[in-house]
């Protein structure tokens, strides 16, 4: 066997990652423009624009940040409500383990820079599809899967940066980030206990709007967990 | 917004940290351990529990409208979840959610 022959399927590991993440394009050139619009209409600076979408490469919690930003919000609470719509990663990361485990720590430590929905979602689907794939080949699709999502969400979030500045006020910016946040939530509405938490979420958090940003939703999205986790047990032992 | 430059690359760094370190929990740190099922049940709900209620003042109470509910932008909303969690796609809420928007607005103004 050759060099070039043990090097190979790495390399079409990272080939094929490439191309099942392509698709997901569609969805990146959007969220990330609209991001950089919506980031330097709320008064961040480019620098710190592309801040966010380099250094937190985290979607939804780009927005919300902004969103609390926007709010006036104590440093505190802008972190919490940001940090918590990242924690299901914390899971993505678990479920890495079993697959990545045994890789070298930078590969780790860049495979968790990348860990987003889709890159977790496509690969933990193509290893378990394929049990025999090495943990060279199973790094080499995850960062396929994240060359086709990550440059361009950076470069992206570039371009709604200058786009921003081009945009009346007509257009009615103020609600796009209100939508995408639904449209990114009500996929997930998949059981009742999901609908029971995002139902307790809505109320609590109108309920305790006087109070001053941040508190009201942290409460809110306390009672909501707790609800969701409960609806669920319920649910499974019915079934039971 | 009110904060300085300062502050806003504080937000950003803490929140780059943070939102790395949540990514690498188990597969740098924590390693193959398992995770107390009520934990793992809780952090299910976390997203569903956080944006509704974000959300849900802005779409009654928009600044844009000085805080009185718009039509435009209630019609805008339940057409987003709806096609939402009818097609189970993010984007074709996205898209049918801002054409609603514009389409209302228009048709308010024109009115």
């Amino acid at each position: 066997m050759t060099s070039s022959t043990v090097k190979a399927p790495a390399t079409s590991a990272y080939w094929e990652g490439l191309r099942d993440g392509s698709p997901f394009i569609l969805m990146v050139v959007p969220f990330a423009t609209v991001f950089g619009v919506v980031a330097t209409d709320a008064g961040l600076s480019v620098a710190q624009a592309m801040g966010f979408s380099v250094l937190v490469i985290a979607g939804a919690s780009q927005f919300a940040a902004v969103q609390m930003m926007l709010e006036n919000a104590g440093i505190a609470f802008v972190l919490l409500a940001a940090l918590a719509v990242n924690l299901r990663m914390a899971m993505y990361s678990a479920a890495l383990v079993p697959y990545l485990g045994p890789a070298p720590l930078w590969k780790r430590a860049l495979v968790a820079y990348l860990n987003f929905d889709q890159s977790y979602i496509l690969s933990v689907t193509r290893y378990e599809a394929r049990p025999e794939m090495s943990v060279t080949d199973r790094a080499a699709y995850f960062f396929g899967v994240a060359s086709a999502i990550a440059p361009l969400w950076c470069a992206m979030t570039l371009v709604g940066i200058f786009a921003g500045s081009a945009i009346p006020e007509s257009w009615a910016l103020d609600f796009i980030v209100p939508i995408m946040f639904l449209a990114m939530v009500s996929p997930m509405l998949k059981s009742s206990a999901h609908v029971a938490a995002a139902a307790v979420s809505v109320i609590v958090a109108l309920a305790l709007v006087g109070l001053p940003s941040g508190i009201g939703l942290l409460i809110a999205a306390c009672a909501a967990m707790v609800t969701g986790a409960l609806v669920e047990t319920w649910m499974e032992r019915r079934k039971a | 917004m009110s904060y300085s430059n300062a502050e806003i690359w504080l937000i950003i760094a803490l929140l780059g940290v943070g939102t790395f370190l949540i990514r690498f929990s188990f597969l740098g740190l924590i390693g193959d351990r398992p995770m107390p099922p009520i934990v793992l049940k809780l952090l299910r709900f976390t997203p569903v529990a956080v944006l509704p209620g974000m959300v849900a003042p802005l779409v009654l109470w928009p600044a844009a409208t000085g805080g009185v509910p718009d039509p435009a932008r209630l019609l805008a909303a339940f057409v987003t979840v709806g096609v939402g969690i009818w097609t189970r796609s993010a984007i074709w809420g996205i898209v049918a959610g801002i054409s609603t928007l514009y389409l209302a607005l228009w048709v308010f103004t024109a009115l």
